[in-house]
């Protein structure tokens, strides 16, 4: 099972009301590389993945879900005063008209989450790939979304999570080399 | 809403503990062997414990189902919650 603490896992401090940028920010919500995609795609996988490695997927999805919140923490203190025009000028006025200021799972684009963004082969070699990649292309969307923030205190937050997908991505690497091991002791005996 | 100055800073000091931890969680999960990464582990493992026992006697509980124990009455549900502070 799981269960929650009433805590970030880093703080998450914004300098003013900012729709512009959160609009940007739910892209790592519900965006094909987002936090959703990646915690459930580890959750998911670790079912049918060797044993010496679902203990990695476990711990890296379930942290995939505190950076859920973090961004969900975001989206929040950067929407949580502003007006319907503020949103309006912000691009998010067909948000605002299907949600109000409540969350949803989409990209910045507005494309609802979808299952077809994340796979499970059953192959760990071909799914442990597929993390890396995921890993590697959610830290160039952080550092997209950076590259367009002006807000100091955001970036903070934001380099601590574009820092994870690094680490996450060395992490998975490793796991390949560990299964590689594994399957190469196989062959001599 | 703005929490004192003291419960922003002892979250923060279990903030750093905990990412210590979750850190040398995902290290250990591929170098199980790394004895002197265990030590550690275990050393921070006793430091949060008594960190978060330190924060919930003054600012209320932090771990869902049991992890905390709950003053009279029901404060698990009280705000403010993590994205409010």
């Amino acid at each position: 099972m799981w269960t929650y603490e009433k805590k970030l896992q880093y703080p998450v401090k914004v300098s003013e009301c900012n729709p512009r940028l959160a609009r940007f920010l739910i892209e790592q919500y519900g965006g094909a590389d987002g936090e959703l995609s990646a915690a459930l795609r580890y959750l998911n996988q670790r079912y049918s993945i060797p044993d010496k490695v679902i203990g990695l997927l476990t711990d890296i999805g379930t942290e995939e879900f505190a950076h859920l919140e973090m961004i969900a923490a975001m989206v929040y203190k950067l929407t949580k005063d502003a007006t319907p025009d503020q949103l309006k000028e912000a691009g998010l006025g067909p948000h605002y008209a299907n949600h109000d200021k409540a969350l949803f799972y989409h990209d910045a684009a507005g494309n609802p989450w979808t299952a077809t963004y994340i796979q499970a082969k059953g192959d760990p070699i071909a799914d442990l790939y597929e993390d890396i990649a995921a890993e590697e292309k959610a830290r160039a969307t952080y550092q997209w979304i950076i590259n367009m923030s002006d807000d100091p205190c955001l970036n903070d937050s934001l380099k601590f999570l574009r820092e994870r997908e690094i680490v996450h991505s060395q992490r998975f690497r490793e796991a390949v080399e560990i299964l590689k091991q594994e399957r190469d002791k196989k062959q001599y005996f | 809403m703005n929490p004192p100055r003291e419960q922003t800073e002892l979250m923060e000091k279990i903030q750093q503990v905990d990412f210590a931890l979750v850190e040398l969680t995902l290290y250990l999960d591929t170098h199980p062997q790394d004895y002197r990464a265990i030590q550690q582990f275990n050393q921070l493992a006793t430091e949060s414990r008594q960190l978060k026992s330190q924060y919930e006697q003054q600012f209320g509980p932090l771990r869902q189902f049991g992890g905390s124990y709950s003053a009279y009455p029901w404060n698990w549900n009280d705000s403010p919650w993590p994205w409010q502070m």
